[in-house]
């Protein structure tokens, strides 16, 4: 079913503004997306009427903040497929999730000699706490390579992958480039040897159908405001065993069932990882946005996001000057690209003059850059919201620009 | 020669023919990096790096007659057309002249609007750059001159 975007658009009150003049066109929805305007009427009505620190409250206020906020846990689960709510921990983001797993499962078991598996297309916030680890524990960062249109490489991945492997940490959809990576594979082939699997989805959660289940991931993370909802509000789904095993990451509040000076125990999962209040307002405004893609559905998305990825990179391919960087069968609605002779920053700042906003730079992939032999790129990545009329004019702008250097 | 404060005004006076159109604005910085003077290959390297997050900048000094002159480069347009203005201002002046004048054009122009916060730090990182420069070679002539009276 095709999604009618005028009246979605209606709904995001930032998407109607003029910046420098012109009307704006947000294409940097892979940074974070606009949000609804039920979201942000979500974080006011809690505000207003319900604000209460959650969980053992002996008052009316608590309790309804606590019932709304473990509501949203388990519309998440729902969102993912999940078994149970308690395997649903709320974080600060995707990097807090990763840290969190690094800290905690990481701790547990990876040792001296065990090797974790990443790619060369990973986000700084998928490769740094693994390096951290393994200093700490002697243990070795194996990097899986990639073609240069952006895609793994298969063989080289199974040729990586042995008993030593304790870990695959790798990203659903690559922020940089729009690769889709073949998850359920690597899954299956990571367990095969006995090796756990973190999927890094911060860009695919809001495009791509995920079922935990039928994927059989160990962990997952993902960031709310990547989906249409809050920042810094992020979930770590994981499986329960694994999770009851792992030691806590923070201690403090709420994560404890009895302290005493002597000994303390900690508390059952999720809140064993949910030390202090957190983010209460957001993950109670985050309902909404689920509520937002669910009502959706994530193939009409997928399906809209895909059309404009394909008009725009048709467009794109045909202007002087320009290369498409990552052109992998399968993407989301990420495009990447360079400009023959200019640097990508000064190519974002005039698109920014034109009310055009991309992000420009290594995108927190400097490996994979390196890898690319490029400084950086230019991205534009589209939402649901985004239509044909805006890519005419960017690429209208592109061009433009390109033709300075380029004639 | 004109003084830091006549090379301000005239820049400022520049900018405002151009109006409050940013596109434009910043087409014109771009070329203005055009002026610059080729910078030497061999001074292309790390420890001449003025680093900000995307755009880099390559800058060297020399101290003759005691004059600061400077030399700059960077990796994109719109950075080398910013430290073409520095260098407008700063070159081949002594050092208590760049020491003992406010840069004011950069905010009479509404660069920080222009140009967003991210290159307006990187500018704010060359000028202390330029002035540090500038400082070392002050020292260095008082020194000097302070064996010269021993």
């Amino acid at each position: 079913m095709s999604v009618d975007v005028q009246s979605i658009r209606r709904l995001f009150p930032a998407l109607h503004q003029e910046v420098n003049g012109k009307p704006l066109i947000y294409f940097d929805n892979a940074a974070t997306t606009q949000k609804p305007l039920s979201v942000m009427e979500a974080l006011q009505t809690y505000y207003k009427q319900d604000n209460a620190n959650i969980h053992r409250g002996a008052h009316t206020l608590a309790d309804r903040a606590t019932i709304q906020f473990e509501a949203v846990r388990e519309s998440i689960r729902g969102f993912l497929g999940a078994k149970e709510s308690a395997e649903i921990i709320f974080t600060k983001g995707t990097t807090e999730g990763i840290n969190l797993v690094a800290k905690t499962f990481g701790k547990k078991f990876i040792a001296k000699g065990d090797e974790i598996l990443i790619s060369t297309m990973e986000h700084h916030s998928n490769i740094v706490p693994w390096q951290m680890l393994c200093e700490e524990t002697g243990a070795s960062l194996k990097i899986i390579p990639i073609t240069t249109e952006g895609e793994l490489i298969w063989e080289e991945f199974e040729r990586l992958l042995s008993a030593k492997t304790k870990l695959v940490s790798i990203v659903h959809a690559s922020n940089a480039l729009g690769t889709i990576n073949p998850v359920k594979r690597i899954i299956a082939a990571a367990h095969e040897v006995g090796a756990k699997v973190l999927l890094d989805g911060a860009q695919a959660t809001s495009h791509l159908e995920v079922d935990v289940l039928d994927l059989d991931c160990d962990f997952l993370v993902f960031s709310a405001h990547k989906l249409y909802g809050p920042t810094s509000l992020g979930v770590l789904y994981g499986k329960r065993n694994l999770l009851e095993q792992m030691p806590p990451f923070l201690g403090g509040g709420e994560m404890i069932r009895e302290v005493s000076f002597e000994k303390t125990t900690y508390n059952d999962i999720p809140f064993k990882f949910e030390a202090g209040t957190p983010g209460i307002a957001e993950v109670i405004s985050f309902g909404p946005a689920l509520d937002f893609i669910n009502g959706l559905g994530k193939k009409s998305i997928m399906a809209h996001e895909i059309e404009l990825l394909t008009y725009a990179a048709q467009h794109l391919q045909h202007i002087k000057g320009i290369t498409l960087v990552g052109t992998a069968a399968e993407k989301v609605s990420v495009l990447s690209f360079t400009v023959e002779g200019m640097h990508p920053f000064d190519v974002g700042q005039l698109l920014d003059a034109k009310g055009i906003a991309v992000r420009t730079g290594h995108h927190c992939t400097q490996p994979l850059m390196k890898r690319l032999g490029i400084e950086g790129t230019v991205r534009a990545s589209f939402a649901v919201y985004n239509t044909k009329a805006e890519i005419d004019v960017f690429a209208e702008g592109v061009a433009q620009l390109a033709r300075l250097k380029n004639r | 020669m004109n003084s830091i404060l006549d090379i301000q005004e005239e820049i400022v006076s520049e900018f405002e023919i151009l109006g409050d159109d940013k596109e434009s604005t910043i087409f014109y910085i771009m070329e203005l990096g055009n002026s610059l003077d080729p910078f030497p290959e061999e001074e292309r390297k790390e420890e001449n790096i003025i680093k900000g997050c995307q755009s880099k900048v390559w800058l060297t000094a020399q101290f003759i007659e005691g004059k600061c002159h400077f030399s700059a480069d960077s990796n994109t347009d719109i950075t080398k057309g910013l430290i073409s203005l520095l260098i407008r201002v700063y070159n081949r002046r002594s050092p208590e002249e760049i020491l003992g004048n406010e840069l004011t054009f950069l905010q009479r122009i509404g660069m920080g609007n222009i140009l967003g916060s991210q290159r307006s730090n990187g500018l704010a990182s060359m000028i202390q750059q330029m002035k540090r420069y500038a400082l070392a070679f002050k020292t260095k002539q008082l020194s000097t001159h302070g064996n010269e009276g021993i």
